[in-house]
């Protein structure tokens, strides 16, 4: 089923928040939006897909690749970026092994003594995160997510687990708004899901991420948490909406929480559900079935 | 004679007239006007009060359904509606991605106005652009326990099993 949309609407950290939790396998591309001169249902300019910006590509939920538009993303200059082989060894080896697939590149370079199969991998591995931190500031674009597409043959692919991925795109994410129209209600708790699995295991989090997560508790709001970190609503913010799509913390109400609103709601409290008797419920269901 | 209500509510164009439409047995008593901003624009007429469709089960018992104002300016209106209600169904466009955060908000002030049980309809799933209801779950943060249902709002079969699977909620919680 399609799943394509506009950056402007549904952002990448919140794509990569779906493939993870989704466990999806296809590639995500991003293109060139090209203005069709219609809106859509906000009122916005309304385009249609362009040239590709950039693809990624994912199997299982995990970040295994990524591609940046027409840039040459070969093994090669992979690893000459990532200072692996000097300017003179990475023109040879890309005159040399013009017609060679990453792979085959791979084991040549490595019995070669060029590089150690852990710098290939680093690299690679370095050289997806860089598109995927770029592209995650982007904030506008059509994309389109094919889950029948994978990475083209002979590139190398490293699995990378996306919750760190999504906390790091958080931290870039300087969409100030955004954050607080995601996360507008300071008063709410936060806990940890009843089954973290291992999300846990191997997590990368910065000094204060573990200073919020250090008080997560159903009985502290995010606004005292705050306060005990000595963070501003900014700051909190974008922590724990990073901790959000990362998965590892669920929101709650506080208790007491439902009281405190129904008070300051005033004239707009809750009014109670109309008490009606299960025989009407049925009676409707009856009704409905035979429409 | 006793009367019941549902409301259905949902961003603008997002199905809720056709929604009861399909199903009411009475000409939908709609306050439509035509419509003025290029916002707007993706169809003709929008829904400036409400819609009211009527489903009469017995000489005793009437079920209506309120749809609300699409647009914003009017959420005035939905407290109003909200009142008294049996239960309500959040309406919203598979395949259109930027109305989603509109979607989750409106369910979010419903939840605040009354505590039913509601439903989500993940409609126009016949589009091709449309959004499964498994990655709209995920895209709206839909919690597990609540029903989150494909729909097309124009197949009567279709908005009697939203409807149904709200009831069955209903009854549930009753039970609980």
């Amino acid at each position: 089923m399609a799943l394509k949309g506009n950056l402007r609407n549904f952002s990448t950290t919140q794509l990569l928040n779906l493939i993870n939790l989704a466990q999806k396998s296809g590639a995500l591309t991003i293109y060139e939006g090209i203005p069709t001169g219609e809106m859509d249902a906000l009122g916005e300019p309304k385009y249609s897909p362009g040239k590709d910006r950039a693809s990624v590509f994912f199997r299982g939920g995990k970040l295994v690749h990524a591609a940046m538009g027409e840039q040459d993303g070969n093994l090669a200059s992979v690893l000459h970026k990532s200072g692996k082989l000097n300017d003179r060894q990475a023109t040879v080896i890309r005159e040399r092994a013009a017609n060679t697939g990453d792979k085959a590149l791979a084991l040549l370079l490595i019995q070669a003594n060029y590089v150690t199969q852990a710098d290939i991998v680093t690299s690679v591995r370095q050289h997806t995160l860089d598109i995927v931190y770029d592209l995650l500031t982007w904030d506008n674009g059509p994309f389109l997510f094919d889950d029948s597409k994978t990475p083209p043959e002979d590139r190398i692919t490293v699995p990378i687990e996306l919750e760190n991925v999504i906390i790091e795109g958080s931290r870039r994410m300087k969409e100030l708004e955004r954050l607080n129209e995601e996360l507008p209600n300071l008063d709410l708790a936060l806990k940890f899901p009843e089954d973290p699995g291992d999300k846990f295991k191997g997590i990368q989090l910065s000094v204060e991420e573990w200073r919020v997560v250090s008080f997560v508790n159903p009985k502290n709001s995010i606004r005292q948490i705050a306060k005990a970190n000595n963070m501003n609503d900014l700051e909190i913010r974008r922590i724990v909406y990073g901790l959000l799509q990362a998965g590892l913390v669920e929101l709650i109400k506080p208790p007491g929480m439902d009281d405190k609103a129904r008070q300051a709601m005033g004239a707009r409290r809750r009014k109670e559900a109309p008490q009606i008797k299960k025989t009407v419920v049925n009676k409707l269901i009856d009704r409905i079935r035979t429409l | 004679m006793q009367t019941v209500k549902m409301v259905i509510t949902g961003p603008f164009a997002s199905g809720k007239t056709e929604f009861i439409r399909s199903i009411s047995e009475i000409e939908v008593v709609s306050t439509e006007r035509d419509i003025k901003t290029p916002a707007e624009q993706v169809k003709d007429q929008t829904t400036v009060a409400m819609d009211f469709g009527r489903i009469t089960v017995d000489d005793d018992l009437v079920l209506y359904l309120f749809g609300t104002p699409g647009q914003r300016r009017f959420d005035f209106m939905w407290e109003i509606l909200a009142e008294g209600m049996l239960g309500f169904v959040v309406m919203v466009d598979s395949s259109k991605p930027e109305t989603f955060r509109e979607a989750k908000s409106i369910l979010e002030t419903f939840r605040a106005y009354a505590p039913t049980p509601y439903v989500v309809a993940a409609n126009k799933q016949d589009h091709p652009d449309a959004w499964s209801p498994e990655d709209l779950r995920i895209a709206l943060r839909i919690e597990e326990g609540v029903k989150l249902l494909p729909c097309v709002a124009r197949e009567k079969e279709s908005v009697k099993n939203v409807l149904l699977e709200l009831l069955y909620s209903i009854l549930e919680e009753m039970e609980s």
